[in-house]
């Protein structure tokens, strides 16, 4: 192991020095005077709350971005990035929190973009093959270079980033969130790769917001927060709560208070549900479960096991293919959305933005998207805009949403506060049956305790929630009883204070557990 | 640009901030800079462009006679503009209003035949002639929308070959001899019989062409559509498909009945453009007379910024310049095909504002964007 | 660890849960699918093949002629027969369709074959239906390529300019507007004659369309305007300006007549027996379609540049991140689509004829458009698609020239001339369905600064 440059020799120079960098985009500073520096094999973990600044830093490391003033060093020697080609010359590879792939084309023709071996003017399709191969034996990632990157799993697409940094001769790799979403069995595998990357003589910044991890894998940590240096800390002496404290500002409670759950009459049953996508392709395949009043349905699994396409069909915008939903009594299954609404069920969508929101309308007509037809939001078809203001400036007050008025157009919003405005569409009303999916993603601390103790106020209130997450922590801490989804199948249902996250870990990589109270095939 | 503190004292700044004169200012400067365009092009073949242009302002407005003729050869540049915005505002690109337009024409000229007709008085006979319009409109729109709603066929590659179709059908029915179908054999060219005389709009001004009642009836059709559109709970699920089918989707709006019912609505107002025509121009119909109306419906919707009532502008506009243009090529010498050019440009400027604010340093402030969605091919 | 989840609160799980197993066990709800959609339609179109219209034709001999007459080779047929062995095969694809899903494979090459029927079936109806005992087939077999010159050209050009992530509904604007200049360049300087100055004119036609392009280029890339209003503007421009460049130009010239490419042959290919002379002779612009759709597919597949096009319209983002400058590659993937829809429109306007008409493509470019969704936005799938249609207009006035009568109702000229439209309407309609266009088409690309 080479985690050892705590104090970095006098004469070491760092193979990058970020110095001073501030970044503003309009009306927001995204960096001030950022000081940052990453020494040779090392891994420097950049910690910070989801918009804290940290990919932005990265990303005008990688060229993507100038900064407005403050200078970079790679090796001592001053650069000045002009575009994502002059970091790459310098042997900077980045690895996207969202993966910069394209889907229909293969994994070899993701690597070579950019950087392609041409001979007689045409690709040289065997000479990168061979190269790759090589790569992938050499750090030990392991993918079939001709197959479709829209075929291969989470993981697998994560390896192909990581391919595609090194084809380019990297030696400086920017991770940015990589294991936001890997199982915490996969969280281990990918740590052992960076740490074969970095005893192979690599240098790592690994952003993360996950307090574990940096504990786990850092050698120096970096503290942003909004937008600023908010600290440095010493993986060997610092604590989770420490760091929590250091990233936020203030005290922060990990556990979500919450009482006994009160399970009352099943509201929400599915059976033996099937779903195909918009491909046809089997996502959900013989679901199901029974969701009762007053208790919070966790479902927890790897993106991609039919997550998606469950939510879809319990909320009649995607047509089931086989089984059934029942919801208050009612055989939904071939309901529209509106019917199913209008029998007391919300649906805070995954997508918020695609989904959720329509960007350039109002707060306003956002906050009654659900409801503008009725009275007395409507009067025989026409639109009422005093009853629709009214609700609006009550729900903003009421679910402190920050927005400089109910008349901006709600893209216009941060995500955080776009997120407050579904919530309190979704979370009002006569909400019988609640649907969530990544209620929280992308949003700051403040933000998710705000929303985890809405959905665990309305439990209170007898609705039964169905909870999807990505977010292992999410579902552990809200959970009443977890189910795992894998491939399509519920692979086991855990009690809520009993499970733990290895016990789901293992479920979600591969749908089964020794442990597990039921397993199927 | 100008320093700081001469911004409050520049009186262009001041009008600028108390009225926000941004819509009316972007497209005349369009206009302007779409008329130096097409100087050029007039200068380039030895004319003077002044002269050509003076001789097109009085052939558009030169007495009221020719004033008259304008308005009236804009009437169904009005219908066949709310045709393509209406569906626009859906998220629909239909470009059908062409063959909409035939098959409107060619209905209300079929019904308005009827022998019943000329014993019905003028205020039941003619609703029915346009009614009859409306439905043969929407009948040929609501094709592509059932086809985008039930197979995701694209709605632009659908109404185009409806289009050469429509023309292709009503061509045969007027000029069809054996079996005789539709062709009045009285008449030296193949067109349909007149309509009835108590179906016909009544005349206003005896222009070139007439100007008739169907000018009122599509400026009330424009403010009908805006009310639609802007204030009832249609007019917001149509905006919402428009904006984001997806959250449409998930709020409930079966965003299938929407395209159907947007699709059937704006071919209904083509149908009404092209029955205004018959029932208060011709009295007859006969393909040709609705050539290149629905195509030039494009350009003025996109002008008007798909705004139902910028549309009546837009289209005066439009009929201006086309009745004026003989003019200019009887006096000046110059083609008629220099209108097109610059109705081009105008549509150019107009879409890329960038150029205008760069040519004429106007700010720019936001909102002006066009309510455009532009998708892929493939439907969701 | 042991738990027992449902024990100890009493919830009662589904009991699909205990055993597994259960993806076998479900009750599938019937779907009908376009794959049997497809299949109804082509099982009811057999059956009245069979007992509708093969017992009221006539069961006179009829032939499939390979050569001109006198005594050409040629196949004889007698159109009852012919039409009930159509309508057997139909219905047996018809059945097929409805086999189970793993069977996929089975039942669409059922369709296709019945697809592919329907060539000589239209045929053998259209010869039945006239008083022609024979037609040629080579001949209609030119005819369809020739068709499909300007229809396939103007799909690559939009198959550049969509795989780089720029809708392009202007390509009927590109190839009228280069018709036109090209023309007009050829009419005043080579007096519609010079084969120099024929040349010249084809090049000037290429350069319009790329100007054209760039314009589409300039108004989508650089302002972001709406791809769909900017292709609106190039096609109302084109028009505008060849109007006025035929009426003031072109005609006052006296040249509006001229003399068009002169036909070549291929080296070795024309000299094959009955095909060679017929296919393998013809105008050069109309063989560079076939060079231009290879090259296409050449360096859309093969080369770096091409995979670079193809990830800006997948997403652009993506190729940022990997260096590439989107913008550029944009630029240039429009403008090279430009050069081939203006070798499109000096196919029309020095080719296919010599001279100028107003709106001479006439919708060439829409049906081009549609040649590549059909062809799901591959070069080769597109070219298939422009001979679709290539075919659809050449069987119309093929049929139209027979003179084809049901009972004493001679079928209407019109309704040939309309065929194309009708086939391109009913497969679009048909075929989109799982047609996937590049993912990140249409959306304006501003790049990170």
């Amino acid at each position: 192991m080479s985690n050892t440059p705590d104090v970095a020799p006098v004469e070491m120079v760092p193979v990058l020095d970020v110095r001073d960098v501030t970044k503003t985009f309009p009306g927001v500073i995204a960096n001030e005077d950022i000081t940052f520096a990453l020494n040779q094999g090392e891994i420097h973990c950049l910690l910070g709350e989801n918009g804290a600044g940290k990919s932005t830093l990265m990303n005008v490391v990688f060229g993507l971005y100038q900064p407005d003033s403050g200078s970079i060093r790679v090796r001592g020697e001053q650069v000045q990035f002009t575009g994502v080609n002059d970091a790459i010359a310098h042997g900077i590879g980045m690895v996207h929190q969202h993966f910069q792939l394209i889907p229909v084309f293969t994994v070899l023709e993701n690597v070579i973009l950019g950087d392609e071996l041409s001979k007689h003017g045409l690709l040289d399709i065997k000479d990168a093959r061979n190269r790759i191969r090589e790569l992938e034996q050499q750090y030990g990632l392991n993918v079939d270079p001709d197959a479709m990157v829209g075929d291969l799993s989470v993981g697998q697409q994560q390896r192909v980033e990581l391919i595609k940094a090194l084809f380019r001769n990297a030696d400086i790799l920017i991770l940015d969130e990589p294991t936001a979403v890997l199982t915490p069995g996969e969280v281990d595998d990918f740590f052992a790769v960076v740490r074969n990357l970095v005893d192979q003589g690599k240098s790592i910044v690994f952003i993360t917001h996950k307090l574990r991890e940096v504990l786990a894998v850092a050698d120096r940590i970096t503290v942003l927060r909004n937008g600023k240096l908010a600290g440095s800390a010493d993986p060997k002496t610092a604590t989770q709560q420490s760091l929590a404290n250091l990233m936020v500002g203030r005290d922060v409670v990990f556990q979500v208070e919450k009482d006994e759950a009160e399970a009352g009459d099943a509201l929400l049953s599915v059976e033996g549900l099937v779903v195909e996508d918009e491909r046809g392709v089997r996502m959900v395949n013989g679901f199901s479960v029974d969701v009762h009043a007053g208790e919070i349905f966790g479902v927890a699994g790897v993106e991609g096991n039919g997550q998606r396409e469950l939510v879809k069909a319990i909320t009649g915008m995607l047509r089931s293919v086989g089984g059934k939903v029942v919801i208050l009594g009612h055989d939904t299954t071939k309901w529209n959305p509106r019917q199913i609404t209008e029998l007391g069920v919300s649906h805070v969508p995954e997508d918020r933005n695609k989904h959720g929101l329509v960007g350039p309308y109002t707060v306003a007509d956002n906050l009654v998207l659900n409801r503008y037809y009725k009275q007395p939001y409507s009067r025989r078809g026409v639109r009422q805009t005093t009853p629709v203001d009214e609700e609006a400036e009550l729900l903003v007050e009421q679910f402190d949403i920050r927005t400089p008025g109910i008349h901006v157009p709600v893209e216009t919003l941060s995500g955080g506060n776009q997120q407050k405005v579904i919530i309190a569409r979704e979370l009002t009303g006569d909400v019988k049956v609640l649907v969530v999916a990544q209620p929280t993603r992308g949003l700051d601390v403040g933000s998710i305790e705000f929303i985890h103790n809405q959905i665990i106020e309305l439990r209170d209130r007898g609705v039964a929630v169905l909870l999807v997450s990505a977010e292992l922590d999410e579902i552990l801490s809200l959970s009443d009883r977890i189910g795992v989804l894998y491939r399509g199948q519920l692979a086991g249902i855990y009690e809520g204070a009993d499970a733990t996250r290895e016990q789901l870990g293992l479920l979600m990589a591969s749908g089964a557990s020794p442990d597990a109270d039921v397993v199927v095939a | 640009m100008s320093e700081q503190p001469n911004e409050s004292s520049d009186p262009r700044r001041w009008i600028q901030r108390t009225w926000n004169l941004q819509p009316v200012l972007i497209p005349l400067y369009a206009i302007l800079l779409a008329f130096i365009v097409g100087g050029i092009l007039i200068a380039l073949i030895g004319v003077n462009p002044f002269e050509a242009y003076w001789a097109l302002v009085r052939g558009m407005f030169g007495s009221p006679e020719r004033i008259a003729g304008s308005l009236a050869r804009s009437v169904p540049f009005i219908g066949s503009a709310l045709a393509l915005a209406f569906a626009f505002r859906a998220g629909l690109f239909n470009i059908g209003a062409e063959g909409q337009l035939l098959i409107g024409g060619l209905t209300a000229a079929w019904v308005g035949t009827w022998a019943f007709m000329s014993d019905t008085p003028g205020i039941i006979a003619v609703p029915i002639v346009i009614l009859a319009g409306f439905l043969g409109g929407a009948f040929w729109g609501g094709i592509p929308g059932v086809l985008r709603a039930k197979t995701g066929a694209h709605e632009v590659i659908t109404t185009i070959m409806l289009n050469s179709i429509a023309l292709f059908a009503t061509r045969w029915l007027i000029n069809s001899t054996d079996p005789k179908i539709l062709r009045d054999t009285t008449a030296s060219v193949p067109r349909t019989k007149e309509i009835s005389p108590t179906a016909r709009l009544p005349e206003l001004v005896d222009s070139q062409p007439p100007l008739h009642w169907g000018l009122l009836l599509m400026v009330a059709l424009c403010f009908v559509v805006a009310f639609i559109l802007k204030r009832t709970t249609f007019g917001f699920e149509t905006i919402t498909v428009g904006t984001n089918p997806h959250a449409a989707n998930y709020a409930g709006i079966s965003v299938d009945r929407i395209i159907i019912l947007a699709m059937l609505l704006a071919g209904g107002f083509a149908g009404i453009a092209a029955a205004s025509e018959v029932a208060g121009t011709n009295f007859f119909f006969q393909p040709g007379t609705f050539a290149f109306i629905g195509f030039d419906g494009i350009a003025i919707a996109l002008l008007a910024r798909a705004n139902p009532i910028a549309i009546i502008p837009a289209a005066l506009l439009w009929g201006a310049l086309l009745s004026g243009a003989p003019l200019m090529q009887q006096e000046a010498d110059v083609s008629i095909d220099v209108v097109r050019v610059i109705q081009a440009m105008v549509l150019l400027f107009v879409a890329a504002d960038a150029i205008v604010r760069w040519v004429f340093h106007v700010r720019s402030t936001s909102g002006s964007q066009m309510d455009a969605p532009t998708t892929g091919w493939s439907s969701t | 660890m042991e738990q027992h989840v449902s024990d100890e609160t009493g919830v009662p799980l589904p009991r699909q849960f205990v055993g597994g197993g259960l993806s076998e066990e479900i009750n599938l709800q019937r779907r009908v699918g376009r794959r049997q959609i497809v299949g109804i339609v082509l099982g009811l179109t057999g059956l009245s093949l069979i007992l509708l219209v093969a017992p009221n034709i006539t069961s006179e001999t009829r032939s499939f002629a390979f050569e001109p007459p006198p005594d050409p080779l040629q196949i004889s047929f007698n159109p009852v027969v012919l039409v009930t062995v159509i309508g057997l095969i139909y219905v047996l694809a018809g059945v097929l369709s409805f086999l189970p899903g793993r069977l996929d494979r089975v039942s669409m090459i059922a369709q296709l074959i019945a697809a592919a029927l329907a060539i000589p079936l239209v045929l053998a109806l259209g010869l039945a239906l006239s008083d022609a005992p024979a037609t040629n087939v080579i001949n209609l077999l030119d005819e369809s390529l020739l068709l499909a010159t300007p229809i396939a050209l103007g799909a690559m050009t939009g198959l550049w300019c969509e795989r780089s992530g720029i809708i392009n509904i202007g390509i009927e604007g590109m190839m009228l507007g280069s018709a036109g200049v090209g023309f007009t360049f050829y009419a005043i300087l080579g007096g519609a004659t010079s084969t120099g100055w024929l040349w010249a004119a084809i090049l000037v036609a290429l350069l319009t369309g790329a100007l054209l392009a760039a314009l589409h280029a300039v108004l989508s890339i650089k302002y972001q305007i709406n791809q769909i209003v900017s292709g609106v503007v190039i096609n109302l421009f084109a028009l505008g300006l060849t109007g006025f460049l035929r009426s003031e130009v072109i005609v006052p010239s006296g040249n509006s007549k001229g003399v068009a490419t002169s036909e070549i042959g291929i080296p070795l290919l024309e000299k094959i027996p009955i095909v060679g002379d017929t296919l393998f002779t013809g105008g050069p612009l109309h063989f560079g379609m076939y060079i231009i759709v290879f090259l296409t597919w050449l360096v859309m597949y093969r080369t770096s540049w091409g995979l670079r096009v193809r990830s800006c319209g997948e997403n652009p983002h993506a190729a940022e991140t990997l260096g590439i400058n989107v913008i550029v590659i944009r630029y240039q993937a429009v403008i090279l689509g430009g050069f081939i829809a203006g070798l499109a429109g000096a196919w029309f306007a020095m080719e296919a004829q010599s001279g100028f008409e107003d709106n001479m493509t006439n919708a060439a470019g829409f049906i081009a458009l549609a040649a590549m969704i059909f062809g799901k936005w591959t070069p080769w799938g597109a070219f298939g698609g422009a001979l679709l249609f290539g075919f659809a207009r050449a069987l119309g006035s093929r049929l139209q020239f027979l003179d084809v009568e049901i009972g004493d109702f001679s079928i209407p000229s019109e309704f040939f001339q309309s065929l194309p439209f009708f086939v391109t309407l009913v497969v679009v309609a048909g075929a989109l369905g799982r047609a996937v266009a590049p993912a990140a088409e249409g959306q304006p690309y501003t790049p990170s600064k």
